[in-house]
């Protein structure tokens, strides 16, 4: 079996899919409104902004304050998009998530970006690593991860017709492609882009590029590795991990994010559940990262196809 | 604090120039940051390190030091420009900013670098951290001061005046919080963002001493850090009225440089200006960025 040799093509990066999808979107749903906390210009609300400026507003640098106004349009018929950094969204605004959000199940869309340590020289203080973690644990929220500009336009459109609260994480860097215009996106269903029967690499973001990349390094030593993008943590493609892990028993999961509580220990939840399988985590290992480059930094935490390639060689030979 | 010597102002203002022109090497050669936020913030920082704090650059832990925190943590390049002149680490480290592995982090890191007392860049968190440090110094029975730098954006935030309400209701005297009031914030200037005008009333309402004074002035700073330390009842807060960007003309009030490096040749007119010989010709300027990035 020969694959096509793997390209990579960066596209849009997915805040910049993310502004111009809700700018789209404000023309088709008037009901949409959205919300920045000074960062209108970095999570690409912007656009919406310029497009729409009666239905946006800028409240500052007050996130808690954010979210809570939020909670207030959604339960008063509105549909509020609300932006700003991951870290800041979801560690700021996380009691007000939790109250007047996810308790009352609004349908209020947190598109958070800066997601991850690909956020770069800026440091730790901007990379949000705990996002997912935080709002997985909020019952009845959906949390995506969207790997591209396909995926970020498409996950988003979605969202809009979820009657409940979303969060979405974006990032700053240019993204690979991975998907095509075609591509079919559900949410809670994840996206196979590689068959395999040796072990299975789930990831989201832009771990996706990383895992498809390993994949056929991993070929070239007869390996097949299967690749799924899992852009949606929760609620998570059961039935999909467990077809994999028939069909590969191991896996490699790959995220931006924190070790604990991320992709990697929803997958194994998964799997515990009804098809044990040993699974190796290619994610931060219960550090924070640093300033760097957004390459730089994630070759320095593991988090490139290389280190998908070793985690892939452990897992199999623990099968 | 005694009374400035009739060298000492000038030999500030040579300082904060020296600052300046380090801070502006610095971003460009790390190739991002925030040049407008620290350069507003320059002469401040110069008065506190070069003249109000107690502190020992041989000695980073010294328990009787003064604490600085910079709670605008996106400005700290002109605090590492500060600590390095003061001797903390050798001016050559600040070449490293921003890179892997240097103890340099593009927001302030206090497990890496000596000199930094709080881990910022999460805005409206500081004057939090500054309360702690006050209090720890009270039920210590320790004599050091605690300073807070707060930008004009992180007043925005709930916490900045949770911190306030605390300070002021339990007279946390050995407190002096300075607000880099440069009027504007990341996506525009703070009047047509969130307002958080009549601010010095707000101050006062929440328990604060509170004097307004010109940020770039030295003889004013001074003078007003040393006013602080003379009240015994309150904290304090200096409302420091600044310029984004001071210093470099084409910097000046232009927010684009915000959160923008200056490129090479950006760089190399600013230090032509911040070594005196004035703003550069007509045809650089017009190709100055301007505006939201
Ligand atoms: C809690 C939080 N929200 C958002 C940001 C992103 N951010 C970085 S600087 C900035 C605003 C800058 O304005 P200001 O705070 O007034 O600083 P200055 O103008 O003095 O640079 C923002 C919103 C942040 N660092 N922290």
């Amino acid at each position: 079996m020969t694959a096509p040799a793997l390209q990579k093509r960066l596209g849009l990066a997915t805040r910049d899919a993310y502004g111009q999808a809700l700018a789209e979107l404000g023309r088709r749903n008037p009901k949409i409104v959205v919300l920045d906390a000074d960062l209108s210009s970095s999570t690409r609300t912007a656009m919406f902004a310029k497009a729409f400026p009666s239905r946006f507003i800028n409240v500052g640098i007050s996130e808690a304050n954010l979210v809570g106004m939020a909670g207030g349009l959604a339960a008063s018929g509105l549909i509020p998009f609300i932006s700003s950094f991951a870290c800041f969204l979801t560690c700021k605004g996380y009691d007000q998530l939790r109250m007047a959000v996810a308790y009352p199940h609004l349908p209020v869309k947190v598109v958070a970006s800066h997601g991850g340590i690909s956020v770069g020289e800026d440091g730790v203080s901007q990379q949000a690593i705990e996002d997912v973690a935080l709002m997985t644990s909020l019952p009845g929220f959906v949390v995506m991860v969207p790997a591209d500009e396909h995926a970020t336009r498409a996950l988003v459109n979605a969202a809009v017709d979820y009657p409940g609260p979303v969060y979405i994480r974006t990032g700053r860097p240019k993204a690979p492609i991975v998907h095509t215009a075609e591509t079919r996106f559900e949410i809670g269903k994840g996206v196979v882009l590689r068959e395999g029967r040796d072990v299975t690499l789930a990831a989201n973001g832009l771990l996706v590029w990383e895992a498809l990349a390993a994949a056929d390094a991993l070929a070239g030593d007869g390996i097949q590795a299967a690749v799924v993008d899992v852009h949606t943590i929760k609620p998570l493609d059961q039935a999909l991990v467990e077809a994999q892990a028939k069909a590969t028993g191991a896996f490699v999961v790959a995220e931006e994010h924190q070790v604990w509580g991320g992709l990697g220990s929803a997958v194994a939840q998964a799997l515990a559940r009804t098809t044990p399988a040993p699974v190796e985590f290619v994610a931060l290992q219960d550090t924070y990262a640093e300033s760097g480059t957004p390459d730089a930094l994630m070759e320095r935490y593991g988090l490139t196809a290389r280190h998908l390639v070793n985690a892939a060689r452990r897992v199999i030979a623990r099968k | 604090m005694a009374r400035p010597t009739p060298q000492e102002i000038p030999a500030l203002r040579e300082t904060a120039r020296r600052l300046r022109k380090l801070d502006i090497q610095m971003l460009a050669t790390a190739g991002s940051g925030h040049p407008g936020g620290s350069l507003s913030a320059a002469d401040l920082v110069t008065a506190l390190y070069f003249r109000a704090l107690n502190h020992d650059p041989a000695d980073p832990q010294w328990p009787g030091r003064d604490r600085f925190v910079l709670s605008k943590g996106h400005a700290v390049p002109i605090v590492y420009a500060a600590l390095a002149v003061a001797g903390y680490f050798p001016e050559s480290q600040l070449a490293t900013l921003r890179q892997l592995g240097s103890p340099l982090q593009g927001h302030p890191d206090r497990r890496r670098c000596p000199g930094i007392e709080a881990c910022t860049g999460s805005l409206g968190q500081g004057l939090s951290i500054g309360v702690g440090m006050a209090l720890a110094a009270r039920w210590q029975g320790a004599a050091f001061r605690t300073y807070v730098l707060l930008s004009d954006g992180e007043t925005n935030e709930g916490q900045t005046w949770e911190a306030a309400a605390f300070a002021g209701f339990h007279h946390l005297d050995h407190l002096t919080a300075i607000l880099d009031y440069n009027k504007f914030q990341l996506d525009g200037a703070v009047a047509d963002v969130l307002s958080m005008e009549p601010m010095l009333e707000k101050w006062r309402a929440f328990g604060w001493e509170v004097r307004e004074l010109d940020g770039h002035d030295m003889t004013q700073i001074v003078e007003a850090l040393a006013w602080a330390t003379t009240i015994t009842t309150h904290p304090t807060m200096l409302i420091a009225h600044t310029v984004k960007g001071k210093g470099v003309s084409f910097m000046e009030s232009n927010n684009y440089f915000h959160g923008v490096a200056p490129t090479a040749e950006e760089a190399a007119w600013a230090l032509k200006e911040l070594d005196g010989h004035g703003p550069p010709p007509a045809e650089f300027l017009a190709t100055v960025r301007r505006g939201a990035k």
